[in-house]
């Protein structure tokens, strides 16, 4: 039986473009028809700004390498048109178990908050991830929306002036040269773009190796995330299981520094490992299995004149945590709406730069987070060992400690505190919802509130008045109107209003709020618009 | 905002000192050392006012 992965989705088909005599000029070319990629083309389509993704490749990703997929990111892909399938077909979990060598120290529930549309995490293949948003392209397609997808095109030289990139694609018909306005780079951790660029991506290294052996099994373990340091079964190693769709699990095994690669990769190996774990009578099918060592590093900028670089290709992170794909998807969450204004000559080209301002923040964050986590994983010295087995002992008695055991600090959405495009704050109001945060979705009249926003900018009042619409030099803000007489269970005062007796948001299009106030004035709004795009 | 008391506070400091070695009688080198972990560890938490806590690091580390 083939699988996903196996089948091409967009294979090499010759365009138009090939023949012409004078290389074609696009909008937007994306490179990469990762999730990322992909994401960041099909949010521009949306916007009617035309856009071409190359991938050298013409088939969803090997294996299912991202697995978890966290609310924010959801969020974006339910504006993006395409959330509803990776949710019904994805698996919700909340509880997690900790286990130190034989024993079980605690376990733990998420406990979702009530009042959000979509759940905490969901798991999901990398490769249905993929499949679902090029369903979503070929939607778009049949909708008449400028975008187009080309397998088995690869990047093989790029140069670019003030207005623009040359970009030299290599088929199997032969090379032939694209101009575009702007090129987005989703190329991965390894990103030719960059590399063809001279750019830095430095960081640190982390001396240790995992390997993934993601197998289909009929097995009875809860949907639960479980995670072993030290556990008898891989001797001053962690380890980590996770369910993912089609009883596909997810086991993670760390094998330290000095290994043999391809040794640790022979099935007889993988399936000693295996069955130390589960035990000798388990049944199981080997769907996919890969060693990974990994780096947390950032590129200083993510943007270079007429490239801009998103997801793994701009910052790597360590997989605990989930803040890869979670945090690229946020990336072009950041940029479409920006790189639209510009395209469309509303905002200058220097709206880029919040871009970087925003999404650097965004990413030392997840760096941080992740850097930490696999400090307590893999403790560095004897003493930071000493600490952590402390931790761990403790938290099995009591649950002063269990707040520190870091297998992994589940990404959440960032705040882009102190980001020039945030506009005035207004204290009676309730932290989470501060300038910067991304809107905290919450029931509405007729459905969700983050189901009511999203690509256009946007004045939420509540209990106060305000002009169905306000022009600000030809950007269009929309007044979303709502009242607490219609908040029977509180959410809106709890996550918007606070102290204030009425409020006033501005939403940016990527959903985060630009500024606020507790009453409407319309040279304040006015003002932070213009703030809110960089002018 | 609250400051690391650094003034004598324990009663009977000698019964205290007593029972600080007594707990690591008849324990290897390892075994003390995870103790005294967790003691901090413990400690830390009981006192939580992180202002206070990063003053004793500091302190304990002869840095102040």
């Amino acid at each position: 039986m083939s699988k996903i992965f196996e089948v091409p989705l967009y294979p090499y088909q010759r365009s138009a473009d090939q023949d012409q005599a004078t290389p074609v000029r696009h909008k937007v070319v994306v490179v990469g028809a990762g999730p990322i990629g992909l994401a960041a083309a099909i949010d521009l389509a949306m916007q009617d700004v035309p856009v071409v993704v190359v991938d050298e490749n013409d088939k969803v990703s090997w294996g299912s390498r991202a697995i978890c997929f966290a609310k924010r990111p959801l969020e974006i892909l339910d504006r993006l048109g395409c959330g509803d399938p990776m949710v019904d077909k994805g698996v919700i979990w909340n509880l997690g178990k900790v286990y130190f060598d034989e024993r079980q120290v605690f376990g733990f529930n998420l406990l979702p908050e009530q009042g959000h549309k979509r759940p905490a995490f969901i798991n999901l293949q990398q490769y249905y991830f993929e499949q679902y948003l090029v369903d979503r392209v070929r939607q778009l397609q049949a909708a008449g929306k400028p975008i187009e997808l080309r397998g088995g095109n690869k990047v093989l030289e790029l140069s670019q002036d003030e207005t623009g990139a040359d970009l030299t694609i290599g088929t199997p018909d032969g090379p032939y040269r694209l101009k575009a306005d702007w090129v987005i780079a989703c190329d991965g951790a390894a990103s030719p773009i960059r590399n063809m660029m001279g750019l830095d991506f430095v960081g640190r290294v982390f001396e240790d190796n995992f390997l993934i052996a993601d197998v289909v099994m009929e097995a009875e373990f809860p949907t639960e995330r479980w995670f072993w340091f030290d556990p008898p079964f891989n001797r001053g190693q962690s380890a980590l299981l996770h369910k993912q769709p089609d009883n596909v699990w997810r086991i993670d095994f760390q094998l330290g520094w000095d290994i043999d690669r391809e040794e640790e990769l022979k099935p007889e190996n993988i399936d000693r490992r295996l069955k130390a774990m589960l035990g000798e009578d388990i049944s199981y099918e080997l769907e996919w299995s890969s060693i990974y060592t990994f780096q947390c590093r950032r590129m200083d900028r993510f943007h270079e004149g007429r490239v801009i670089f998103a997801g793994d290709a701009a910052h790597q992170v360590s997989p605990f945590g989930a803040r890869g794909a979670n945090s690229g998807l946020q990336d072009t969450d950041n940029l479409a709406w920006k790189l639209k204004l510009i395209i469309d000559g509303k905002a200058p080209v220097t709206l880029l730069d919040s871009y970087d301002a925003e999404r650097v923040h965004g990413a030392d964050e997840n760096i941080l987070n992740s850097s930490r986590s696999t400090d307590f994983i893999t403790p560095k010295s004897e003493m930071s060992r000493i600490f952590r087995d402390a931790v761990l002992d403790l938290s099995e008695r009591y649950e002063a400690t269990r707040p520190m055991v870091n297998s992994g600090r589940l990404s959440v959405p960032c705040t882009y505190d102190g980001s020039p495009l945030n506009g005035p704050d207004c204290e009676a109001m309730p932290e989470r919802t501060r300038p910067g945060s991304p809107l905290v979705d919450a029931p509405v009249p007729g459905g969700w509130l983050l189901d009511r926003t999203g690509f256009g900018f946007e004045l939420m009042t509540i209990d106060e008045t305000a002009p169905d619409v306000v022009d600000v030099d030809g950007i269009e803000i929309k007044r979303l109107a709502l009242a607490s007489a219609d908040d029977a269970d509180g959410y809106l005062k709890q996550r918007y209003l606070g102290d204030a007796k009425s409020a006033v948001y501005l939403i940016r299009p990527d959903q985060h709020v630009a500024a606020r106030w507790d009453h409407y004035d319309e040279t304040a709004v006015k003002a932070a618009v213009l703030k809110a795009i960089g002018r | 905002m609250s400051a690391l008391n650094t003034q004598a506070n324990i009663k009977g400091p000698d019964e205290f000192y007593a029972e600080l070695l007594s707990v690591h009688e008849g324990l290897s080198k390892a075994e003390s050392d995870a103790l005294n972990a967790r003691l901090i560890l413990l400690m830390a938490n009981h006192i939580g006012d992180r202002e206070v806590l990063s003053q004793a690091l500091r302190a304990a580390a002869l840095k102040d």
